[in-house]
């Protein structure tokens, strides 16, 4: 146990870190794996530039940004108890955004630190409201995602209303609400860290007692877990990963979803490891799309938003197809 | 336990037959007369809309004008202008409740409405990219939204199998497929130039501004072929909704009513698209609210496409007037009333224990 607890451990961060690397040497300016050590401890060199300017926060805020993600996902699929509780097929995603664009449209809100405030409100509006009309932990599979797409269609219609009477915004957020690293900047990584690290904190606390949970309410309070206060916790914990995650890049889509049922296959459902799992995993695959954004439609780039969308959609089609309804 | 009863019982629920020659008809009044009012307040609230804007005209003087009778002014004005805008709005609203009926009835389920299972996303990839590769002209929006209508219905029909058409299945595929195109979607739109971002973004809000014939032409012929063909199948179809088997029994032919009026559907969806966008949920809503006012089973398709008509004529009005100085395009209008809409429905139908 503890042996391949270790070696996956190991696994999973040596993973990590090439995606990393590869991710600070892909790009419009190839770089070898000397230079980029260059880059990262030389400052008198242009690799230094390109690697400190551009890669570096770009890499780091896809590392965040995927991690809260992921968590997010794996935390939503325990607190609904459902295997197709993705924070942006859900429309939690969508609701920051809306919040945002409400800001950048009618409050001039112009920096991040008002962006971020503004995407918490909104993501806990619509985790709240979702909760509600999904039925709670009673809700099936299709239940929730329907209340997804409701929400989702609502304020998506909202969002292009707003874009329509303002069109100097549209030309901003038309990039925006896609989903993009590629205007990732070291401030908005610092800015953005504190708020991720709390609810990746708060989400890995929640492991043990969600883990009760998963018994029944009732076995849970036997076994000294306060539902409602868990509950409660994990819909804060959401709400902060979302928030942050949306208001840094843009609303992603099945990251959330994807990542934790495929650790899911190889750790097992155990939360204590599931949680910590998804939150490696999760940045590996975010690199890996946003690298192969850069590196497909050269000379210019697919937002890692879209390739998130096209490599994780057949996987939910082909999981809702393996299933047999009833089992859903 | 109360006996229970319905207002099925009494024939004014239940339909009275009607019989012209050798052939005969099951006419419910009710359907008839929810029918019938929609149909008329769809024309009121038309005239209505057609007599607002930067030349006011009364009531009175817009029925003249629309009959011929009005001053050479408000003639060019009523007729050339504004009726075109009014007539696709009838038309698209009716062409959506349509389809919704048929959806709905053809996969057994409430929510399977065009906007839900990815049809009108994919008619507007396929009008994006012919927007980014060809710059957007008049025909190459309408091939798009249909091409791209159609083959989404194709993949749907393939991904969700023989043996899966209705049921949760079908609205999880819809719902997963309606996602990856939403992100195609925005990708097409980043692609595209600032100009043309704009007005795909206002078409993919679904708008009727500045329709004439040539939008609303398309969408009447498809909406008389669809009516026709609804009547003719209308008897088979509440027939299918009992079951496969049953219909089988009952002598349907089950395989050739489905595909026949699913390809109608998809083809009066995709092509109410090319009109006016992707107006969402009034395919989802006019069948839904058709049913309860009738109170009676089956597709509801007459009652429906006034609804519709009815719905979307409203909405449009509403986002002439809504916002002072601006115009809203009718698809915000709809997105917003039919989420709240859905959601409603979703819990009521959670209370009632159905889904």
């Amino acid at each position: 146990m503890t042996f391949t607890f270790v070696r996956r451990f190991a696994l999973a961060a040596v993973l990590l870190a090439a995606v990393a690397a590869l991710s600070l040497a892909v790009g419009a300016r190839p770089l070898g794996p000397p230079e980029v050590w260059r880059g990262l401890t030389d400052p008198g060199t242009d690799a230094y530039t390109v690697v400190h300017q551009m890669r570096l926060p770009r890499t780091l805020l896809g590392l965040v940004v995927g991690a809260a993600l992921g968590l997010a996902g794996a935390l939503m699929q325990s607190l609904t108890r459902n295997p197709l509780g993705d924070p942006g097929l859900l429309g939690i995603n969508v609701g920051a955004a809306a919040a945002v664009v409400t800001g950048i449209s009618f409050l001039g809100v112009t920096s991040f630190a008002g962006y971020v405030w503004l995407a918490f409100a909104g993501a806990g509006v619509v985790a709240v409201l979702l909760y509600g009309i999904g039925g709670g932990r009673g809700a099936t599979p299709a239940r929730l995602a329907l209340a997804g797409a409701a929400v989702n269609a609502a304020l998506y219609a909202y969002v292009s209303a707003v874009e329509l009477l303002d069109t100097a915004s549209l030309d901003r957020m038309r990039f925006w609400t896609v989903g993009s690293l590629a205007a990732a900047q070291t401030s908005t990584v610092q800015k953005v860290t504190p708020f991720v690290l709390v609810g990746v904190v708060l989400a890995l606390a929640l492991a043990r007692p969600l883990n009760a949970l998963a018994m029944g309410d009732d076995t849970a309070r036997a076994l000294g877990a306060r539902p409602a206060l868990v509950r409660g916790a994990g819909i804060v914990a959401v709400t902060l990963l979302c928030g942050a995650a949306t208001a840094a890049c843009g609303p992603i889509v099945f990251l959330g979803l994807m990542v934790p049922h495929l650790v899911r296959a190889v750790v097992g459902p155990d939360l204590r490891l599931l949680l910590p799992y998804s939150a490696l995993a999760a940045p590996v695959l975010m690199l890996v799309a946003d690298v192969l954004g850069r590196v497909v439609a050269r000379p210019s780039e697919v937002q890692v938003g879209v390739l998130t969308v096209v490599l994780g959609g057949p996987f939910f089609l082909y999981f809702v197809r393996r299933r047999k309804a009833a089992a859903l | 336990m109360n006996p229970i009863r319905t207002r099925a019982d009494s024939p004014w629920g239940r339909g009275v037959g009607l019989r012209v020659g050798g052939l005969s008809w099951r006419v419910s009044p009710r359907a008839l007369v929810v029918a019938v009012v929609f149909a008329v307040v769809a024309v009121v609230v038309s005239v209505v809309s057609i007599g607002g804007g930067d030349y006011p005209m009364s009531f009175g003087e817009v029925v003249r004008a629309l009959a011929g009778r009005g001053d050479a002014s408000t003639d060019f004005i009523v007729n050339q202008l504004r009726l075109p805008r009014a007539v696709t709005a009838l038309a698209v609203g009716a062409a959506l409740g349509l389809a919704g009926a048929l959806f709905q009835s053809l996969s057994r389920n409430p929510l399977g409405s065009p906007d839900l299972l990815g049809f009108t996303q994919g008619s507007a990839t396929g009008v994006l990219v012919a927007t980014v590769l060809a710059g957007g002209s008049g025909l190459g929006l309408a091939v798009g939204a249909v091409t791209g209508g159609v083959l989404t219905g194709v993949l749907i029909v393939l991904l969700v199998g023989r043996n899966g058409a209705h049921g949760q299945r079908l609205v999880l595929v819809g719902v997963g497929v309606a996602a990856i195109l939403t992100g195609v979607n925005g990708y097409l739109l980043t692609k595209a130039q600032i100009t043309d971002a704009a007005r795909a973004v206002l078409w993919l809000t679904g708008s009727l501004d500045g329709r004439d014939w040539k939008q609303a032409t398309p969408v009447l012929v498809m909406l008389a072929i669809a009516v026709a063909v609804t009547a003719s199948c209308g008897r088979a179809l509440r027939t299918i909704e009992l079951g496969d088997e049953g219909a089988r029994a009952l002598g349907v032919p089950v395989d050739r009513v489905r595909g026949a009026l699913l390809a109608v559907a998809v083809l009066l969806a995709s092509l109410a698209a090319a009109a006016a966008g992707p107006v969402s949920f009034v395919a989802l809503t006019a069948p839904q609210l058709a049913r309860r006012l009738t109170r009676s089973s089956g597709p509801n398709a007459l009652p429906a496409a006034c609804l519709g008509a009815a719905l979307l004529a409203a909405a449009d009005l509403a986002g002439q007037r809504l916002v002072p100085g601006h115009q809203l395009p009718v698809g915000v209008v709809t997105g917003l009333l039919g989420g709240g809409y859905l959601i409603w429905l979703l819990t009521t139908e959670r209370k009632a224990g159905r889904l």
